[in-house]
């Protein structure tokens, strides 16, 4: 799908800065950027103005508007990583697509730049198929249909809440990995579109993602943050827990969520050793979450995304609350989410 | 356009891996020319020919491989009475060279399957790729975004628990098609001329509770591990359906992998598909199938093998069991398949009297 295809109108590219020069990263991505509304975040923690080039049409948000609209407490909720889930809270479109600060668009086998937002966007659009594997992978797209012995009752597929994008050169590998690896870069291009089936469970990463937001908006949920979390993707784990929550949520009602395509371009930020010398909290937690998604069952009467949400932190307090601080302050974080949600979309 | 690779040339594979410890089944009814493209990848390795229709018709080999051929006769002498459960006209009948094998690797190909090209234009070594497949774990539990992380170049991504990162053994490699894709009667009468172009350069494990599509033109699996559970049915000739002896094994073998803990995974390696089967014939061999698959997926969706079957045979059995009970109301035919399933438990317990769970 080319971007003359896709509704700009739908769209909101989300940004959060960790960093205060974003020159490189937008100029980098302006000729996929161009002709959409931009949300940057800055980071509350981050104390030097923001420098932002000319061209775009942008709206910026800083602590103070973190503060007016969801009080001086709650903004903490914002820092580091989670500063982009104020961009999500505050837009007002039926798409959102977020992509790190150190990320520029990759090139393709071609060597063609790869549109990132098009693809995350026609992914988003085309329905998923979570309920039966096809090993033609996107049955949707151009050249690919199908596969024989795919029930026809499944073909129609379920709509998509979110598309998790991936990385060439500087993967998504958590610390000791690429401590261990240190050479290793992702050159391997693997060309397709994937619906993660149901009841899998998968690492989100909110590298490079994107997600309905009229759809599942509140299941994305800055909750979960490890003790001395910091500014590298290396020191944290929000994303992989709101993406446990997420995956969780749309298995429930019957939404899918897709992987794959499309490819960014990551560059080195950070020190994998360096941050293997802090203690990895990390680890500890997801070793206790995934018993946790396993076995967890939503009531049938939670419908809404938002009452799965309060479901599923009652079940975090509950289950996990005793295991770790971290998971109850996740789960009082989540109820919090939801009602900033409400509360904030209801009054437009 | 997509092309076979020419292999012409390529020296033959001396360090060839498990030669001695993998068999190759190939159902034919024609010839097996195609093995000429394949000499370099296949030679060093033992075939199993299972010859269907006319016994009295001579295979020929190309010349060099070394081959154990079974006919129609062969399997009636064999098998005895038990030989009802083999299909025949049908490629289905090559599970007959699962049973008789004495290996502990399968690799199953068609035919017209030639040999792929990967983007650079190289030949695909299939069974290579089948076996590194095979002998590194899958894993079932979590999906790795990074796709099979024992790969050159890959590995667990953030977040991926570390509990889990040691993987399960892996009972079955799925490969794919380039040029012709397994399309079925519905999709090929609609879309006569699309052929698959695109490389996808992974292999991944598809996680447990999932069922697939397994299809039997480029398969590898583990004998000892899943091989009593990989019975292509009944199809063909005197029988109400065809074109779902892949994929009723596929079922079966999810369910029973997901059950003991095993691994199934999909991808790599590519052969190139050549020849398109008459799409009005497949519509009638498939057509109760495309009714039918409607109840037989919820079905194989939900089914829940006891904790006392802690082996293939035992899983097959309950399995076979739960078809009786539940499918049988959809055709009687599947009375006759589930019966057909004990039967073949029955003669592979037969012919492989040592076989470990």
């Amino acid at each position: 799908m080319s971007s003359s295809e896709i509704n700009k109108n739908e769209v909101d590219i989300v940004i959060g800065a960790l960093n205060a020069d974003l020159t490189q990263f937008l100029n980098s991505w302006r000729p996929f950027f161009t002709g959409f509304h931009l949300i940057i975040v800055k980071d509350p923690e981050l104390k030097e103005d923001l420098n932002i080039p000319e061209g775009f049409d942008v709206d910026i948000y800083s602590k103070p508007d973190m503060e007016k609209v969801v009080g001086a407490s709650n903004a903490t909720m914002f820092s580091g990583y989670s500063c982009r889930y104020f961009g999500y809270l505050v837009s007002k479109k039926k798409y959102i697509v977020s992509i790190d600060d150190d990320c520029v668009p990759a090139k393709d086998p071609k060597g063609l730049l790869v549109d990132a937002v098009s693809q995350h966007v026609s992914n988003l659009e085309n329905p998923a198929t979570p309920l039966f594997f096809n090993t033609l992978y996107d049955p949707y797209c151009e050249g690919a249909d199908f596969v024989r012995g795919y029930p026809f009752s499944l073909r129609s597929g379920v709509p998509c809440a979110a598309s998790c994008g991936l990385w060439l050169n500087l993967a998504d590998l958590d610390a000791p990995t690429q401590a261990l690896k240190t050479e290793q870069r992702n050159t391997s291009y693997v060309d397709a579109v994937m619906t993660v089936p149901l009841k899998a469970m998968l690492p989100v990463s909110g590298i490079n993602i994107a997600f309905n937001r009229e759809l599942v908006g509140p299941a994305l949920v800055p909750a979960l943050r490890i003790a001395g979390e910091g500014k590298v993707r290396w020191e944290t784990l929000e994303d992989v827990w709101c993406g446990m929550c997420l995956k969780h949520i749309s298995d429930h009602l019957g939404y899918g969520v897709k992987t794959g395509l499309p490819y960014v371009w990551r560059n080195e930020r950070g020190d994998a050793v360096e941050s293997l010398r802090k203690k990895w909290e990390g680890m500890k937690l997801m070793e206790k979450s995934v018993p946790f998604f396993d076995s967890l069952k939503l009531p049938e009467s939670a419908r809404t995304v938002e009452d799965c949400v309060v479901e599923l932190a009652k079940a975090v307090k509950e289950q996990l609350g005793s295991d770790d601080p971290a998971f109850t302050q996740a789960a009082d974080a989540m109820v919090k989410w939801v009602q900033l949600w409400k509360s904030v979309n209801s009054s437009g | 356009m997509v092309e076979p690779a020419n292999t012409v040339g390529i020296p033959l594979n001396h360090t060839a891996l498990l030669k001695d410890e993998l068999d190759i089944v190939i159902p034919t009814i024609r010839n097996l020319d195609f093995l000429e493209m394949w000499r370099p990848f296949l030679q060093p390795y033992h075939l199993i020919i299972v010859q269907d229709g006319d016994p009295s018709k001579t295979i020929a080999v190309p010349q060099g491989f070394d081959y154990e051929l079974y006919n129609r006769n062969d399997i009636n002498r064999i098998l005895g009475p038990k030989a009802s459960c083999i299909s025949f006209k049908d490629s289905a009948c090559r599970c007959f060279g699962y049973m008789v094998s004495k290996k502990k690797y399968i690799f199953t190909i068609d035919d017209d399957c030639f040999v792929a090209k990967d983007p650079s234009g190289k030949a695909v070594n299939a069974l290579e790729q089948h076996i590194k497949n095979l002998l590194c774990p899958s894993s079932p539990f979590f999906f790795n975004t990074l796709y099979e992380p024992y790969r050159e170049g890959a590995d667990f991504v953030r977040g991926y628990p570390f509990s889990l990162r040691e993987g399960v053994s892996t009972a079955v490699s799925h490969g794919l098609w380039l040029n012709i894709p397994d399309y079925d009667a519905p999709t090929q009468l609609v879309k006569p001329k699309e052929r698959n172009t695109r490389y996808v350069d992974a292999v991944m494990t598809i996680p447990k509770g999932t069922l697939f599509p397994m299809c039997g033109m480029n398969l590898a699996f583990d004998r000892d591990l899943i091989g009593p559970a990989m019975y292509f049915g009944l199809m063909g000739d005197g029988q109400p359906i065809g074109r779902y002896d892949d994929m009723w094994a596929g079922w079966c073998v999810k369910v029973i992998c997901d059950h003991l803990g095993l691994g199934v995974k999909t991808g790599l390696p590519y052969i190139y598909h050549s020849k398109a089967s008459n799409p009005f014939v497949n519509l009638k061999k498939e057509y109760k199938g495309i009714f039918w698959q409607e109840d037989i997926i919820p079905f194989f969706q939900s089914a829940k093998l006891s904790k006392e079957a802690v082996t293939v045979q035992q899983c097959y059995i309950e399995l076979s069991k739960m078809v009786k009970e539940k499918l049988s109301a959809i055709d009687p035919y599947f009375d006759k398949l589930a019966d057909a399933m004990v039967t073949w438990i029955e003669a592979w317990d037969e012919l492989n009297p040592a076989t470990k769970a």
